[in-house]
């Protein structure tokens, strides 16, 4: 049996892929920013509250890095309107990716944290500022300049992850995709097409937040070579 | 009333005593440096006075505020007491003028075109006036450290504590430092410093104290210290000339 690829039913779905690509993307963007927030909240309350909120922090933490992505969307989608919380596949994916993109985050900038040298808090609380303060304006930006990267990467994680999100029926990209495969049962030719798509965007997505790093953290960037001289160059 | 007042204290680390009943008194203009080798217990000493480490027992007073681990009384306190370290310790992600200003504007919500004059005036005074953009890492050692004495200044502190702020440096670059130091002295700071620079207690500090083993060994003014020591260890310790 010889197989020929076939893009010809495909081309007329161009405008619902182009609206499945905008879903994921906004999906993400959204995620990462509200995620990002999530991480750094988390990781104050771990560095400035009691012992209690750290533990419960942690718990939670654990919880979604110990848990299937799919699991906790079914968790929410499914379980929060047995609480009367109803909200669209939509909400429920971006509540999901935020939650869980919060808590891998969290754990990427406590290292970034945790790398602070204790000279730099003495330094600030010595100048009378609160210690929320010294977390803010002392820690928190050299933290995030240092695991930036390590931020980058769990980005793009999330944003392919997106495509769990289609099973809640939610019409991003992968959703999209599984809904014109059905139409046309052209399933390697869509998936090609998907495949390259995602591949463009996390490609883009990388280099976006790479350039983002270097505008917010200037004169923190880390040594990418090391020559000779023992310089960056 | 002195401006530094410091009442038999104590502090261990674990089972080891480094301060063991440690009395000190600085008059308010005064300058006194304490000496002494390392693991004496002097720089403990100087961190117990701002609170960065808690003594355990004994009683502190400093610019009119008693020593209290309470986190609202420790911040008072601490708006009117300086502290400039070995390290320097700036913030790498400000430039120099910025880190500068952090301070005065969390701590006593200054702000506006009255702060940067007032950032540039202190910058001014450790002769640094055109680096006021540049980050820490673009700095020299010397002039990193005269930052960090600026970014105190910039509290208007009423006393203020050094912590052996040359040992990371070369001669060079100590002697900048220095001529800030004695500057500041001059224009009738309370200081009390950490050193290990022999020259500059003997001519700058009205009064040097000696501290051995945990305990304030001998102490006078500078002058006569240093021409006639009492204790063997002093005499030791300045003889030895390897401080």
């Amino acid at each position: 049996m010889k197989f020929t690829l076939n893009f010809d039913p495909i081309w007329p779905e161009i405008d619902a892929i182009l609206e499945g690509i905008l879903l994921t993307i906004g999906l993400s963007a959204g995620a990462i920013i509200l995620g990002s927030m999530l991480a750094v909240l988390l990781v104050a309350l771990k560095s400035l509250a009691g012992r209690w909120v750290g533990l419960l922090v942690d718990a939670y933490v654990e919880l979604m890095r110990n848990t299937p992505f799919l699991i906790q969307l079914f968790m929410i989608f499914f379980g929060l309107p047995l609480l009367g919380i109803r909200m669209s596949g939509t909400q429920a994916g971006l509540l999901a990716m935020t939650m869980n993109l919060g808590a891998y985050a969290a754990e990427i900038i406590r290292a970034g944290v945790e790398s602070t040298h204790r000279s730099q808090l003495e330094a600030g609380v010595s100048l009378a500022l609160t210690r929320l303060q010294v977390f803010r304006y002392v820690v928190l930006k050299p933290a995030l300049a240092k695991v930036w990267p390590a931020l980058t990467s769990q980005f793009v994680l999330m944003m392919l992850a997106s495509s769990i999100c289609s099973f809640i029926s939610v019409a991003e990209l992968s959703g999209v995709a599984a809904i014109i495969e059905s139409r046309t049962f052209r399933s390697f030719e869509i998936y090609i097409i998907v495949t390259l798509t995602y591949l463009v965007m996390a490609l883009a997505l990388k280099s976006f937040l790479l350039a983002l790093g270097k505008r917010l953290f200037p004169n923190l960037s880390g040594v990418a070579r090391i020559n000779a001289r023992g310089s960056a160059v | 009333m002195p401006a530094v007042l410091i009442e038999n204290v104590h502090k261990s680390f674990g089972a080891v005593e480094v301060l063991k009943g440690v009395s000190l008194s600085v008059e308010s203009g005064q300058v006194v440096a304490i000496i002494g080798r390392s693991g004496s217990g002097k720089s403990t000493l100087l961190r117990c006075v701002n609170g960065l480490e808690a003594c355990q027992s004994g009683r502190i007073e400093v610019a009119g505020h008693v020593l209290d681990q309470d986190q609202k009384k420790l911040r008072e306190l601490r708006k009117d007491v300086g502290i400039v370290f070995q390290s320097y310790n700036l913030f790498p992600h400000l430039t120099a003028g910025e880190n500068i200003m952090l301070a005065p504007r969390l701590a006593k919500g200054l702000g506006g075109p009255e702060l940067r004059r007032m950032a540039e005036e202190v910058l001014a005074k450790v002769g640094l006036s055109e680096k006021f953009d540049a980050y820490p890492d673009n700095l020299s050692g010397g002039q990193q450290q005269r930052v960090a004495i600026a970014r105190s200044l910039a509290m208007q502190p009423k006393v203020m504590l050094f912590d052996e702020v040359t040992s990371a440096l070369d001669p060079e670059l100590t002697g900048e430092v220095l001529v800030v130091m004695e500057d500041l002295a001059k224009a009738g700071m309370t200081m009390l410093l950490v050193t290990h620079e022999m020259n500059f207690a003997r001519n700058v500090a009205d009064v040097t104290v000696f501290m051995h083993q945990g305990r304030i060994w001998e102490s006078g003014p500078s002058a006569d210290l240093f021409a006639a020591p009492k204790t063997p260890e002093l005499q030791a310790f300045l003889s030895a000339g390897v401080h």
